[in-house]
């Protein structure tokens, strides 16, 4: 692998020379407004193949799902059926106009009403919004209506929004954004939100609890039913993170646990690409009492069509037109493909997977909370007697062929290492993957700086991030022309 | 169980290895009471029907001639050259997720480096994230934004009207999680500029605009940025990615904070989405950005790399005190956007965007001839791109059922949605994509109903 600099564009460009052709006007030319009309827009001159080699050689230096195995914790970086690319591609879909009359949208209101149904459906809610873009957008959306909800009864006491130690960054920010104070709550011995902790938190200012279950632990709550009946008894809503649903999914709906408002990430549970960190989708689905805040539009039907219809007291729009419609077509055919049956299997097969690796991986690595887990699970990553750490094993995977799992969180866990391998990856797969974290374990004893200097066989070798947040360099210096 | 590997010969040995009997005992600390729900959801489909299924979907849309649209409103149809999509099938790009591991990743930090390099040029400012979710969101981060800055010692902001209507809801909501902020101008739709700027005093934090406005005027921005930095307030500019092709950027007039819907930068309308934010800022501001910044570095040897800094903002590391809790992005439209900028270049961009101009001059012309319709009538002289604005002889519903029914065209936004004092008035959007002949299809249409 050629391990030089890719120029960057503005480095290729050569001024003159063109990458597209376009019509010359066919219409007669009107007036610019010469003192507003810039002289230059500094972009660069590329031929297409200029353009098309530059970016096939930034791809041959990225590492996605359908490069190799990437059991990144918490992001279930699973497949993506490329049919589902295909059909979001669809000119029906691609090409409409979220303004057009909706008497001609027939076909994608239809679409996102069932989505709602389905989603409210595997959820055990009473009602969904497919407006947030993603995961946090429908934590922020879920505590407003929160907090429209109280207040809305008059309640403006309600401050505070519990928080266990082991949740998501976003959470914790999601709630500062909502205007609410976070209040962080320790875990037990087991991994569980520490009952006691919930118990004394729980009083007339509590506006509600965010909880992540399976939590990112991979844990399922074991007292998850008595959490939720605190936080109901003094009052308060509980927020469900659905970050971790792909372990849920024909297996417990939060609703029916007494969850009041989640949102789904369509990218995680429901395939959607990740897109190198984005777009996604992060629709919320609410018990009864909050149906009347969700943000609209919501799709209707009425007999064989379907219209728009706006919540009675909703918290209002998050983000324009409808959310992120491309990403609702890929998830309701991979709804459509599964069903119910396919969508347990799902979750059952990523629970089988993530259980075997931890059997695999415990002789080699400490599993803190070494029982039956759900989609992920967490162990610790640095070698006794060798100072290698998590960071180190993380990197050597890399020249072993893999993505690294998610590392350094949850906090709770010193040197964490967790693991998500997702129910699309084969049993040789996981074995090549527990080969060579067993591998890296033997290294860290027999060389410890080969393991503590990795990687060797990528593109580049550790990166300085001190000298990136130092010297700040964001845009290219590069002058054109 | 279709994209699940197992056989059933490793299922049962994984079963063994984890020791448990069945699949079913993977699950016991998920109460029995609500374990294992029946799941009322329609019998799946195979792969085979589920392209077919979809299309009989789509077909329950009025198929769309993106040529004999006229509707924009913040979502516009363009060109999109094949490069884009091409570069967004790869699946190193497309099935990743966020830089975390840089040594794999340098593939989409470089297109994302390069990406914030070309939106600091077009909009003439100094820093730009890698992304935000879509032009309104971006607002609402960069009101959050001067907010920041203010420190709560001023909570106003002066919106304008001729700001997306969306746009602005989406603000108050992002608002109305107690930030101690009141919006002040947008009630009054007809304010217009000198008004506008009159608000700003010194309890201000921002004074929000659009240029080209959402009903395609461009604003007289000369001293502007002056009159707003004076009272100590921030100048927020929301602008369109094409326009910048074209006019003088917002940097060169003084903006603090530029965002934009990258939607016309080679991504498809979809239905309003996914979309693009475009977040752009003075470097001044860097600290208080949202969302991922990729930066430039070395490796351990030496090499020129790209990695995400500044991560202390950010909800992973800051949790309740982070600057936004902005995780997953718009990261593949961004790369969209940029494969797109870079295939147009400094001319093609110019180009399309002249194109729009011509076009949009030579409807307008035809369409205020015909009696009975009035173009940009609350501003005649002003300039404008790509949108204008019609006065109807009849409520624009019925219009645009006219030219959709006997025409086959998309007509325009109904203003009187928005607007009350605009009911019969019709914004219309025309770009390089709409045809001399789609043109006079549309005038010759709207010529019927003209009285």
């Amino acid at each position: 692998m050629s391990r030089s600099a890719i120029p960057t564009l503005h480095e290729l460009s050569v001024p003159g020379r063109h990458g597209v052709d376009l019509p010359a006007p066919d219409v007669p030319m009107a007036t610019l407004p010469a003192a507003d009309v810039r002289a230059d827009c500094g972009l660069p001159e590329l031929s297409q193949l200029d353009v098309v080699r530059h970016y096939l050689a930034l791809s041959q230096r990225n590492f996605g799902v359908d490069t190799g195995f990437y059991p990144l914790g918490s992001c279930t970086m699973k497949y993506n059926p490329k049919v589902n690319e295909e059909i979001a591609r669809f000119p029906a879909f691609a090409e409409t106009h979220p303004l057009q009359d909706i008497d001609t949208v027939q076909g994608n209101l239809a679409l996102m009403f069932e989505l709602q149904q389905w989603l409210a459906e595997i959820g055990g809610f009473a009602g969904v919004s497919l407006q947030p873009a993603a995961g946090a957008h429908g934590e922020f959306t879920g505590l407003l209506m929160m907090r429209a909800y109280h207040h809305a009864r008059g309640d403006h006491k309600r401050t505070r929004i519990l928080i266990p130690d082991s949740a998501h960054g976003t959470n914790p920010a999601s709630t500062t954004m909502a205007g609410f104070t976070a209040v962080e709550l320790p875990s037990d011995e087991r991994g569980n939100v520490h009952l006691e902790a919930v118990r004394a938190a729980c009083d007339e200012t509590v506006a509600g609890i965010m909880m992540t279950n399976p939590n990112t632990l991979g844990l399922f709550e074991e007292q998850i039913e008595q959490v939720v009946s605190l936080v109901h008894g003094c009052g308060g809503l509980v927020y469900g993170d659905g970050a971790n649903m792909n372990a849920l999914a024909g297996i417990a709906r939060p609703g029916d646990l007494g969850f009041d408002v989640m949102h789904f990430n369509l990218h995680k549970t429901f395939s959607t690409p990740h897109g190198g960190g984005g777009p996604g989708a992060g629709p919320v689905g609410v018990s009864a009492r909050l149906t009347d805040f969700l943000p609209g539009p919501l799709i209707a039907r009425d007999g064989d069509s379907y219209g728009l219809a706006e919540p009675k007291k909703s918290i209002g729009r998050v983000s324009t037109y409808f959310g992120n419609f491309g990403m609702f077509v890929r998830a309701y055919a991979y709804i459509r493909r599964h069903g119910a049956a396919g969508l347990r299997a799902n979750s059952e097969h990523a629970v089988l997977n993530a259980n075997y690796l931890r059997v695999k991986l415990r002789d080699a690595y400490v599993v803190p909370y070494d029982r039956i887990n759900m989609h992920e699970f967490v162990c610790q990553g640095a070698i006794d007697g060798t100072g290698v750490r998590a960071l180190d094993v993380a990197k050597r995977l890399l020249d072993y062929g893999f993505h690294p799992p998610t590392n350094y969180f949850p906090l709770i866990v010193p040197e964490a290492l967790m693991i998500e391998p997702t129910e699309t990856e084969s049993k040789p797969t996981l074995d090549a993957f527990a080969a060579a974290m067993h591998a890296i374990a033997q290294e860290a004893k027999s060389d410890p700086t080969l393991v503590k200097s990795a990687p060797h066989d990528t593109p580049v070798r550790r990166v300085d991030e001190v000298k990136a947040a130092r010297e700040l360099v964001l845009a290219d210096r590069v002058k054109v022309g | 169980m279709s994209y699940v590997p197992h056989t059933n010969a490793e299922r049962s040995e994984m079963l063994k290895a984890i020791g448990v009997a069945d699949m079913a005992d993977l699950f016991p600390d998920v109460p029995a009471r609500v374990r294992f729900p029946k799941l009322d959801l329609p019998r799946p489909v195979s792969e085979l029907d589920i392209a077919r299924e979809m299309r009989a979907l789509g077909g329950r849309n009025v198929a769309v001639d993106p040529s004999l649209s006229f509707l924009g409103a913040g979502a516009y149809h363009h060109f999109r050259p094949a490069e884009v999509d091409y570069v967004l099938s790869r699946g190193e790009f497309y099935t990743s997720y966020t830089q975390y591991q840089p040594e794999v990743s340098q593939g989409m930090l470089q297109a994302l480096f390069e990406y914030q390099s070309m939106i600091c040029r077009l909009t003439g400012m100094e820093v730009s994230n890698a992304s935000h979710y879509d032009g309104a969101t971006a607002l609402a981060e960069a009101v959050l934004l001067a907010l920041n800055v203010a420190q709560g010692k001023r909570g106003k902001i002066v919106l304008s009207p001729a700001i997306h209507p969306q746009y602005r809801a989406v603000l108050k909501t992002y608002l109305g999680g107690t930030h101690a902020a009141t919006i002040v101008g947008d009630e009054d739709a007809s304010a217009d500029l000198p008004r506008l700027t009159s608000l700003v005093d010194q309890d201000t934090a921002a004074f929000v605009i659009q240029s080209p406005n959402f009903f395609g005027q461009c604003e007289a921005v000369e001293g502007l940025a002056d009159a707003v930095h004076r009272a100590g307030a921030l100048l927020v500019v929301v602008t369109d990615p094409i326009a910048l092709g074209l006019f003088r950027p917002p940097g060169s007039y003084g903006a603090d904070v530029v965002v934009c819907d990258g939607q016309s930068l080679g991504i498809p309308p979809s239905f309003g989405g996914p979309h693009l934010g475009v977040f752009a800022a003075r470097m001044a501001h860097v600290r208080r950005l949202s969302g991922h910044l990729v930066g430039e570095t070395v490796d351990a040897d030496g090499r020129r790399a790209y990695v995400l800094t500044l991560a202390t903002r950010e909800q992973h590391i800051r949790r309740a005190k982070a600057t936004s809790n902005i995780c997953t992005n718009s990261a593949v439209c961004a790369l969209g956007a940029a494969v797109y900028l870079a295939t147009m270049g400094n001319n093609g961009l110019r180009q399309v965007a002249e194109l729009c101009f011509h076009k949009s001059h030579y409807a307008a012309g035809a369409i205020g001839k015909l009696k009975g319709f009035t173009v940009n009538p609350q501003a005649p002289t002003q300039t404008f791109f790509k949108e204008f604005v019609v006065r109807l002889p009849h409520p624009a519903a019925e219009v645009n059922r006219h030219l959709r029914e006997r025409h086959g065209i998309i007509g325009g936004y109904d203003l009187g949605r928005d607007y009350p004092q605009l009911r019969g008035h019709m914004l219309l959007a025309v770009t390089e994509v709409n045809t001399r002949a789609s043109i006079d299809r549309l005038v010759r249409a709207l010529s019927e109903i003209a009285r």
